[in-house]
């Protein structure tokens, strides 16, 4: 999902850059509530952003004959609701654009805007929806995760065929060509995500019921 | 629990490795090469005249210093991880034998002795 540096124009850098904007600030925000409304969740704060810092360093290969990585900010997204990941998510790309040349700077704006806020977004969506259905809690993990893992690569996928769209099938020819890229290659990694997910979730119900407690994370469930 | 939990990690593993032990599909230019990458030559590809007006600040000078930096970047993600869910479940046991009543009785008898 890391557009690389200098590949996007520069009017839809900047763009993408204003829109994450707001989104980075009420992040900051919500980091700051979080920690001071909550103390004793700040570790778990600082472990849902180490989540997204493993699962993104991951290369894993797929069907489809190439590798690509999870992004692990779905665990975030559904602890503490999906604002402060853009701020966690923002700190990995940094790393990774300063650090890897992985990303850049051009367009770390939009690469927010994919995987530290669609991303969340959807996770935090499907997982609200899931639970208020009334499914089993590791359902609704494992499809929050996969499915925000999914999200962030379609966004990927828009973005490059706005900024690209085919000479002949246009917009929505790029999207199918980017789309086959990205988000059939990523179908197996999103359910791997979406194990994981519910592998560290099962963890913490099971060693660190208080602070899911503190942050009211599915009340009542217990291992 | 337990059971569930490697249950879920055996799934993930093979759902990584099947992919290296099927046949590859064809038409690969490079075996497993980055999503990321693959983009970034269909953008070529198509847009020949596409110049990337910015280049990174700094790349790392080899394979080995950027699977360097990648390792770095995962050990310190799962060194976090790994501390917190040590921590608790530290606790967690440490709460259980405090709670245990065996040991309340024989903290009672020392206690009183």
């Amino acid at each position: 999902m890391h557009i690389m540096e200098g590949f996007l124009p520069p009017v839809h850098a900047a763009a993408w850059g204003l829109a994450s904007l707001p989104f980075l600030v009420m992040g900051a925000r919500s980091v700051v509530r979080v920690t001071r409304e909550h103390p004793r969740a700040k570790l778990l704060l600082a472990s849902a952003g180490a989540f997204a810092f493993v699962l993104s360093a991951l290369k894993i290969p797929s069907v489809t004959g190439s590798c690509s990585h999870p992004t692990g900010t779905g665990l975030g997204a559904i602890l503490f609701g999906p604002a402060v990941m853009a701020v966690l998510g923002a700190i990995v790309l940094l790393f990774q654009a300063l650090l890897l040349a992985h990303g850049g700077l051009t367009t770390l704006g939009a690469n927010i805007f994919s995987m530290a806020i669609a991303g969340p977004w959807v996770a935090y969506g499907v997982f609200r929806l899931a639970r208020t259905l009334g499914g089993p809690l590791a359902l609704g993990v494992f499809l929050a995760a996969a499915l925000g893992d999914l999200a962030t690569y379609l966004v990927t996928s828009v973005q490059l065929a706005l900024a690209f769209p085919d000479p002949v099938s246009g917009f929505l020819g790029a999207l199918t060509k980017f789309g086959s890229v990205f988000a059939l290659t990523q179908i197996p990694l999103a359910i791997i995500e979406g194990l994981l997910t519910v592998l560290v979730v099962n963890l913490l119900i099971q060693f660190s019921r208080d602070d899911l407690d503190e942050l009211a994370f599915a009340p009542g469930v217990v291992r | 629990m337990k059971r569930t939990n490697l249950l879920l990690l055996a799934a993930v593993m093979v759902i990584a490795a099947l992919p290296l032990i099927l046949p590859l599909p064809g038409g690969l230019a490079e075996p497993f090469a980055g999503a990321d990458a693959q983009a970034q030559t269909a953008i070529t590809a198509a847009n020949p005249d596409y110049q990337p007006w910015f280049t990174p600040l700094w790349e790392p000078p080899s394979g080995e210093i950027e699977s360097l930096l990648f390792a770095l970047q995962a050990a310190l993600g799962a060194g976090l991880l790994g501390y917190y869910l040590g921590l608790r479940r530290g606790e967690s046991q440490r709460r259980k034998s405090d709670a245990d009543p065996a040991r309340l009785d024989a903290q009672a008898v020392d206690a009183r002795d």
